[in-house]
């Protein structure tokens, strides 16, 4: 059933060449782990066979689920106490790793493999220094303390940290989630590894942060000759960083192939599926709905006969349910695991699935022509912490329409949250600050606001697991949310309930169900429907998407779209993925410091000129198109509110500040530089426009990606 | 740090008035007074009377304890109504034979049962684990007063191993008090052991599955530096939080072994304090032992902050 060895990576000497060859960094040969589950086993990882060359870069992409951290966790031997290899071998540089015990596992460990992971504030000893816990690793090699202290200063320069002596000092929740990940890898770069193996390393990250952490990578893996396995969700991080690329899905790698030729010319429909549920390449909400892939992952240990993606797939045929179609060699080393590769694309063009009818949201009013619903003037909010005043927001004066979507943006510490919170009457703003609903001022904390005006505003986080009361039914959860509000009479409360669950594309009889028996993308969905059972005018979406897949992000952001155009209600979006806000949004804000640093529609913003710290925002976003438009990079951590940088506040890291020293003694206004757009620099607009026309100094100028200013978010 | 000192000894203090005002209520309120208590059932109702108006009883409740605090403030605890002589000295060496009995019995508590605890942890759902597990759970079961009477009849009665009772007499020796404590010191570990095993192995199992173990042992370390040196600094200090707040049932189970022992310790005489209504006695009986816990969990939350840098710069925020 496997196509037993993968193909040769190209770039290298073929196995057939006769003498010593260097063995591949890793080359796993149907690999199956099963995880004991309630007495049964279940298998995570059916018949995955990869190749990892020497110096090659290799990523491994697929949806939570799919198990592709159970392959970084069967190679360094680090399995959960109820996971097993119950089939396949790992080798890594020609080691059979699970035959290793003991003493040779942990030298193997220590020597040839290693490993960086989500969550750096987690990988680190949190009651140990710093420097203590990375002086082990040379500790181990052999080096006495002082020497290892030594070396371990030196790994730190090596990442590009400037103050290597004092953070050995630090203990890791003093540090910042950018600085900690340096350390890690670091750490995991100090053994000379020949293979190290990065599991969503900056999924936990900023934006900004991540593109220094992947430039990081980039540039410590020309210098070292160390071979990556990158794990990743996210497809541009990985079509940035990689070679070679592998998709799973369900356990199986569905497709291998060059980075390039997966992600512009997939040859499996999930890969297809995967690619077009991105909102990318400037689509926006008017263009129409996002594609999903329909249906479920298959549950874990059920065994299907034939095509383990059968159930959702669009080209499907009565073969594909017979038996299983083989990871059959397509020539150029790629390999796809569908029996028609070559109609794989015909996928994307299906779109939706059933049951989920297009309704473009059209003859909408031009932005601009709509009532403003909620208005900011002069919002600041300060907190008082160990003797100091922290400026979280400063001055903010920012208008809602009604029916219209304002995205948020801006790194964390920007005071987005702060913003939202203030709006929904969560934390009080400062003496001073106006916030109005439809000109009715609003009290500043939710306990002085009137019931009418609650329900007027309501929000969806990030994280449903922690927003729905997990001992409640469904049912229970939208009863109450209906019950608090007035709604619209003459219809009882099971009707309401039936067509609030059915407004988001669920069923009635999902409302027994409790919020553990629910997908992730299921639970937002009730989470959004209890948001929308007042009939709000304004909902708060604090990164709605983030904490999802891929092709469920983009039926909640379909969801989203059309109870809007259904409703008229209006958002404030937050979220870091600009791609999102662009698909989204109407009107764009950008938050420095608490700060607005610009306002404006969200073509002009995005298509440009802007402001520069929107300039470097956009420029930290990797693309699919594995172009780098590193046109401008942020360096250093966002500088404390408590105590700001005099001027323009961003002047301490813009890459376009001006030399005449204005930028550091001159705050610039927020002024209407165009039609609906106001923002807070120095430097003209159409000069701005220059600059950013130039290519930049470092990198080659794309043909075509920024030339005529199109981004390829 | 000292601002969180200040607070927290202002806590405690707060917490000791609240309890000594609960304490001198419930000796109102219960039933009986304590002049026929201690004259006894013959003794004429003139003369319960006589002694129920010298002792204040009579008086109102607010004069009453007025004055009992402000005699604790200047050192006086009052006159204990049965032996007609100062509480303070009785408590004091009431307390030092209860903490010594204590001590011993910590001594064993702490170190066993961690350890059965770590060795649980690291032998997750294998054989010792679950033993370990039953063997806690069911001696914590086991009330003191069973297992009391148990090791007296096994050790003392039927191997004559140990003396029965705890108490050594006057002047006695360091190893003759200690034989003698020994076999009361058993019912209370086998008390403990449970409970202080199973938060111990609870916490080594959650540092075992911390990322941050994954990165030593995926560093290269050898497993016995990564036990010790990034195991047990996470998972043992909430354990000796825990320990820590368990003293007041400690104490609880002194009263019982202390008379089940005949150990002239504070649960002995908290006992027959109670029993004959001697409110003096009783009072700071109860109050002694608040202060001892108070400090118990006070000493608890200053290591736990000085061992862990997080805590403590939380703390002074
Ligand atoms: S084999 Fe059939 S069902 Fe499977 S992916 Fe290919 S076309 Fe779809
Ligand atoms: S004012 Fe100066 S420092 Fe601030 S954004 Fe403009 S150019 Fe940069």
């Amino acid at each position: 059933m496997s196509s037993a060895s993968g193909a040769a990576p190209p770039g290298r000497p073929g196995r057939h060449v006769a003498g010593p060859v260097e063995p591949d960094a890793l080359a796993v040969e149907g690999l199956q782990v099963s995880y004991r589950v309630g007495g049964r086993d279940l298998l995570a990882l059916r018949d995955v066979s990869l190749r990892v060359g020497p110096r090659q870069a290799y990523g491994l992409v697929g949806e939570s689920g799919s198990g592709k951290s159970t392959v970084a966790l069967a190679v360094t031997r680090y399995l959960a106490r109820n996971g097993r290899v119950s089939g396949g071998t790992i080798s890594v540089a020609g080691t059979d790793v699970l035959a290793l015990r003991g003493e040779r596992l942990r030298r193997l460990r220590a020597e040839t493999v290693s490993m960086v992971y989500q969550e750096p504030g987690k990988a680190l000893n949190p009651s140990i220094r710093v420097g203590r816990q990375l002086a082990e690793v040379f500790e181990i090699a052999g080096a006495r303390r002082r020497e290892a202290l030594a070396a371990a200063e030196d790994a730190l320069t090596r990442v590009q940290i400037s103050d290597p002596r004092r953070l050995l000092e630090r203990y890791p929740h003093e540090l910042s989630g950018g600085m900690l990940q340096r350390v890690v890898i670091a750490m995991a770069l100090a053994s000379e590894p020949s293979l190290l193996i990065l599991d969503e390393p900056t999924t936990a990250l900023d934006a900004t942060v991540e593109a220094e952490v992947l430039d990081l990578v980039s540039s410590l893996r020309e210098e070292l000759d160390t071979s990556i396995l990158f794990i990743s969700h996210n497809l541009a991080v990985i079509a940035k960083m990689c070679d070679r690329v592998g998709v799973l899905y369900a356990g199986e790698l569905v497709e291998e192939g060059s980075a390039s030729e997966v992600f512009t010319e997939p040859r499996h429909p999930y890969t297809v599926g995967l690619l077009s549920c991105i909102p990318r390449r400037g689509l926006r909400k008017d263009h129409g709905r996002l594609d999903t892939i329909p249906g479920f992952l298959p549950a874990p240990g059920s065994v299907l006969a034939g095509c383990i993606f059968a159930p959702r797939c669009g080209l499907v045929e009565a073969q594909c349910r017979l038996s299983e179609p083989p990871l059959a060699e397509l020539g150029n080393y790629r390999r796809s695991r569908c029996y028609f590769p070559g109609r794989a694309l015909e996928v994307g063009s299906r779109g939706a699935g059933p049951g989920e009818p297009a309704e473009a949201p059209a003859g909408r009013p031009p932005v601009g022509a709509r009532a403003p619903l909620l208005g900011l003037r002069q919002v600041s909010k300060s907190f008082s912490a160990r003797h100091e005043q922290l400026h979280a927001l400063v001055g903010i004066d920012l208008e809602i329409g009604s029916g219209e979507t304002l995205g948020l943006v801006g790194e964390s510490g920007s005071g987005k949250t702060t913003l939202a919170r203030a709006v929904l009457g969560l934390s009080a703003p400062d003496e001073g600050s106006t916030i109005e609903l439809n000109g009715v001022p609003l009290a500043g904390s939710a306990g002085r606001r009137t019931g009418d005006q609650l329900a007027a505003v309501q929000i969806v986080f990030q994280n449903p697991d922690s927003a729905l009361n997990r001992r409640h039914s469904v049912r229970r959860i939208l009863r109450r949310a209906l019950a608090r509000s007035a709604g619209p009479r003459g219809m009882d409360r099971e009707e309401r309930l039936a067509e609030l669950i059915g407004s988001v594309r669920m069923e009635p009889r999902q409302l027994g169900l409790r919020p553990a028996q629910l997908s992730g993308g299921l639970k937002q969905r009730v989470a959004i429907a209890r948001a929308f059972a007042g009939e709000p005018a304004l909902v708060v979406c604090d990164e709605p998407t983030s904490a999802l897949d891929v092709s469920v992000q983009a039926a909640i952001l379909n969801l989203l779209v059309e109870l809007q155009a259904r409703r008229n209600v209006s958002y404030l979006f937050i979220s870091h993925d600009l791609g999102v806000v662009r698909y989204l949004a109407d009107r764009i804000a950008v938050l420095y410091l608490g700060r607005l640093m610009e306002v404006g529609p969200a073509e002009a913003v995005f298509s440009g000129p802007q402001h520069p710290y929107t300039e470097a925002l956009l420029s930290a976003v990797p693309s699919l198109d594995g172009q780098r438009r590193g046109r401008i990079r942020l360096t250093g951590e966002i500088p404390s509110a408590a105590s700001p940088p005099s001027g323009c506040v961003f002047h301490t890291r813009c890459p376009r500040r001006l030399a005449s020293g204005i930028c550091e003694s001159a705050e610039p206004p927020l002024l209407e530089v165009a039609a609906g757009r106001t923002m807070r620099c120095h430097i003209p607009l159409d000069e701005l426009a220059q600059l950013q026309r130039e290519p930049p100094a470092e990198a080659p100028a794309v043909p075509g990606a920024s030339a005529n200013g199109s981004s390829p978010l | 740090m000292a601002s969180y000192l200040v607070k927290r000894l202002g806590l405690a203090v707060v917490t000791l008035v609240l309890l000594s005002m609960i304490i001198f209520l419930a000796g109102q309120v219960l039933p009986g007074d304590p002049g026929r208590a201690v004259l006894g059932n013959f003794a004429s109702a003139q003369s319960v009377r006589v002694f129920d108006h010298r002792i204040g009883y009579d008086r109102p409740f607010v004069t009453q304890y007025w004055s009992w605090v402000s005699g604790i403030v200047r050192g006086n605890f009052g006159i204990s109504y049965q032996y007609n002589s100062p509480v303070a000295p009785m408590i004091f060496s009431g307390l030092w034979n209860s903490l010594k009995l204590a001590l011993l019995a910590l001594c064993i508590i702490v170190p066993l049962s961690i350890g059965a605890g770590v060795l649980a942890a690291l032998n997750v759902g294998r054989p010792l684990d679950r033993i370990i597990s039953i063997l806690g759970l069911s001696g914590s079961t086991v009330p003191e007063f069973v297992s009391g009477i148990f090791v007296i009849v096994i050790f003392a009665v039927v191997f004559k191993l140990l003396p029965p009772t705890a108490d050594s007499g006057a002047g006695a020796g360091f190893f003759t008090q200690l034989d003698h404590l020994v076999l009361p010191a058993i019912p209370l570990v086998v008390e403990f052991f449970g409970y202080i095993s199973r938060i111990t192995r609870a916490t080594t199992v959650e540092a075992l599955d911390s990322d941050y173990v994954r990165t030593a042992v995926l560093k290269g370390l050898r497993r016995r530096t990564v036990i010790r040196r990034h195991v047990l600094r996470n998972s043992l200090l909430p354990a000796i939080t825990v320990i820590a707040s368990q003293t007041g049932y400690l104490i609880g189970g002194l009263v019982v072994i202390e008379t089940l022992f005949q150990y002239p310790g504070i649960g002995d005489l908290i006992y027959n304090a109670a029993k004959n209504k001697d409110f003096p006695m009783l009072e700071a009986g109860v109050l002694a032992i608040g202060v001892i816990y108070l400090l118990a969990t006070l000493a608890a939350d200053l290591a736990s902050s000085l061992l862990n840098p997080r805590v403590r710069i939380d703390a002074t925020r």
